[in-house]
């Protein structure tokens, strides 16, 4: 696998194999289905996705691998960029990446990163019951101090996956761009990874979250939340267990405020 | 505490829900003591705008006084009376930096369905306005919590009634900035205002203040064009005349310099335009109505500005783009960056240049607001605006 991520096709999405592009097109006819059954937003999502599909499947290509964000290259490795920016300076934002121990606070599929050496690293990401979770070992691939910071997994893996991150300053003095992508093989092939995608575990919808996750954190200290307030619902006021793919950053933090009397 | 419910399309009710409580040591809860109904509350009550779930709770026009604040909160203090904007801000991002504060990046908790529409990070969360844009609790309620509370409630230090401020909140500011941004020459252009609902009504108004040389506003309902003609505008009914000719007439064949768009995606209309906005409706096929878009598209003098304060929430079709384009238009439209023109517009109103309550037609209680809600949308008992106090 290369270390690098290999630049995605010209093409847009990537090219099928007959057997999906039959799947794709009966899946785009129900999500459109679907999509008439829904309202507001996911009707529109629904709609769009499904029409999409159909289109893209009479042309042989795989339309959400474009649509949403999703690449595969000439291996049929599945690569999800996304990027950021972020109003704190490179430095700040680089050091925070080359922690790699710290690298769960800001990807929330992983679990933890053990460093072993100065090259070598212990990851382990949450996975479905009943695994659980998976590990693998990595390298730093390169590391450019507040440019960029690779990594891979080392040959025998059980999930072959590399990732880089890339840090710029961004003009006008408004702090860091962030790029991250990563690169893993999937399971079942393109089909497999789109599937998970409308099932909200891909991984592209996820490193959004994380990365927007991390920007707030970053130049508020927290994230923003509903979480626990008030409604005409029967939970009102009850705060909900985070959802895993979007860990509240610094719970704690509600409970230390002071009411008024007790200033 | 009692609440406006939204208990879905068509319906919002009273309902005795938990008092807020304070989630993050940024925030402050109020105790409201005036809140308002507003044209965009129209919008959830009909469905248009989607992600509202039952039980989210109505407003984003409210005022009132700080009963507790969190352990981080500087500036606020217990006891404060404050007027809040409808958007929610962060203060420190890129953005809020640069006086943008409805496109704050770091505001709305549910950013993934924003990004998802619109091709870009979420703007501003809002005050009770669908999960769309944060799902924060609203303000037609007794108290409400509001999330960063040193950047939003701006402090009320003179005794101007509730009445004279509210409008701080949203409908000034949305009808100044729809003015402002037009950049009005001073003795010489003229600016037609669609919509004379409470935003249409204060846009004209700020176009007066900002120097316009006449200013025409255009809709059907007798009360409303009364109370523009009132504050000397020229008035337009469209249902009485062809309002693209009379618009030539009034300007002597130029059109108007600018034209403001105060009624936005679920506007009243006639013509194939409207038949076809009504078709996609039914089918499922786009939200947004769009005859007076049109119309000010089609209105507008060449080089000229169309302002757009009406809210528009998904897909639109057959707009005019071509004469948009032959004619050199300038489009500006947005939430409106409430912050930054709450301290100008008070000292505007402390100064009397003007006084808002003049939009003021219905005072009521929380417990006649499901009824209200009725009488404002369907414009009836020369309703404009209805204004409610919580404690009543
Ligand atoms: N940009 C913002 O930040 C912001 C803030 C507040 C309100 N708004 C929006 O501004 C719009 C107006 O708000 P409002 O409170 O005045 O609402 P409103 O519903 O009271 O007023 C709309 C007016 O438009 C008139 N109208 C309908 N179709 C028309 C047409 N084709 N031509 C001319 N007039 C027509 C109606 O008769 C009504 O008087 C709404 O879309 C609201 O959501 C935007
Ligand atoms: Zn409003
Ligand atoms: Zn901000």
């Amino acid at each position: 696998m290369n270390t690098k991520a290999v630049p995605p096709k010209k093409l847009p999405g990537t090219q099928l194999p007959g057997g999906e592009r039959t799947a794709l097109g009966v899946l785009g006819g129900t999500l459109m289905v679907s999509g008439l059954g829904q309202s507001g937003v996911s009707r529109l999502i629904l709609l769009g996705l499904g029409g999409g599909l159909g289109y893209m499947a009479a042309r042989g290509r795989n339309p959400l691998a474009t649509a949403l964000k999703v690449d595969q290259n000439a291996q049929g490795d599945v690569q999800v960029r996304e990027a950021t920016t972020i109003g704190k300076p490179v430095d700040v934002i680089y050091a925070q990446w080359r922690d790699l121990s710290g690298l769960p606070r800001i990807m929330s599929h992983l679990e933890r990163v053990e460093v072993l050496d100065g090259r070598r690293s212990r990851w382990t990401a949450k996975a479905p019951a009943p695994m659980n979770e998976v590990s693998w070992e990595a390298e730093i691939t390169a590391d450019e101090p507040g440019r960029r910071l690779a990594w891979r997994s080392l040959p025998g893996s059980s999930i072959e996956n590399s990732g880089e991150a890339l840090f710029r300053a961004a003009p006008g003095d408004r702090g860091t761009e962030v790029i991250v992508r990563l690169t893993y093989r999937p399971p079942g092939g393109s089909f497999g990874a789109i599937a998970a995608r409308i099932l909200g575990e891909e991984p592209a919808q996820q490193l959004r979250d994380d990365l927007m996750r991390f920007k707030r954190e970053q130049e508020l200290g927290y994230n923003p939340t509903v979480n626990g307030q008030t409604s005409g619902r029967a939970d009102a006021g009850q705060r909900k267990p985070a959802p895993a793919a979007q860990p509240e950053v610094r719970r704690d933090l509600g409970s230390e405020t002071h009411r008024k009397g007790e200033q | 505490m009692k609440a406006i419910v939204w208990q879905g399309v068509n319906q919002v009710g009273v309902e005795r829900i938990p008092d807020p409580e304070l989630l993050l040591p940024t925030d402050a809860i109020i105790k409201i003591t005036s809140t308002a109904i507003c044209g965009s509350d129209l919008h959830l009550l009909d469905g248009v705008i989607p992600s509202m779930e039952k039980g989210d709770v109505m407003g984003h026009e409210f005022m009132g006084e700080v009963v507790e604040v969190g352990r981080d909160v500087k500036r606020l203090k217990v006891g404060d009376r404050v007027v809040v904007p409808f958007n929610i801000a962060c203060g420190v991002c890129d953005f809020c930096q640069r006086g943008l504060y409805a496109a704050c990046d770091n505001s709305n908790p549910n950013h993934r369905m924003a990004q998802a529409l619109y091709g870009a990070t979420s703007g501003s969360a809002l005050f009770g306005y669908s999960h769309m844009f944060g799902g924060y609790a609203g303000g037609q309620a007794q108290y409400v919590r509001v999330p960063f509370a040193d950047v939003g409630p701006y402090k009320i230090e003179t005794d101007l009634k509730d009445e004279q401020v509210l409008f701080l909140t949203d409908i000034f500011p949305t009808g100044y900035q729809a003015a402002e941004q037009c950049g009005i020459l001073p003795g010489r252009d003229v600016v037609a205002v669609f919509g004379a609902g409470p935003v249409g009504q204060f846009a004209a108004r700020s176009a007066q203040m900002l120097g316009a040389a006449h200013v025409i506003v255009i809709d059907r309902v007798p009360e409303r064009l009364a109370m523009a003609e009132a504050a000397g505008c020229q008035t337009i009914n469209y249902e009485q005349e062809d309002v693209l000719v009379a618009l030539l007439e009034s300007t002597g064949g130029r059109g108007p310099d600018h034209v403001i768009d105060a009624v936005g995606m679920e506007a009243h209309g006639h013509g194939p335009g409207h038949a076809l906005d009504m078709a996609e409706r039914v089918t499922g096929m786009t939200f947004d109505r769009i005859t007076a878009l049109r119309w000010a598209i089609m209105s507008c003098a060449k080089g000229g500005t169309v302002s757009v304060p009406g809210v528009y929430g998904g897909l639109v079709d057959k707009l005019p783009m071509g004469a948009a384009f032959g004619k050199g238009l300038q489009f500006r439209m947005g939430q409106t960056h409430t912050h930054r023109y709450i301290g100008p517009l008070l000292s505007r109103i402390e100064a009397g240049e003007i006084d808002p309550t003049f939009v003021i037609t219905h005072r009521a209680t929380l417990d006649e607001a499901p009824e209200l809600y009725k009488t404002f949308r369907q414009k009836h008992d020369g309703c404009v605006k209805v204004v409610l106090n919580p404690w009543a």
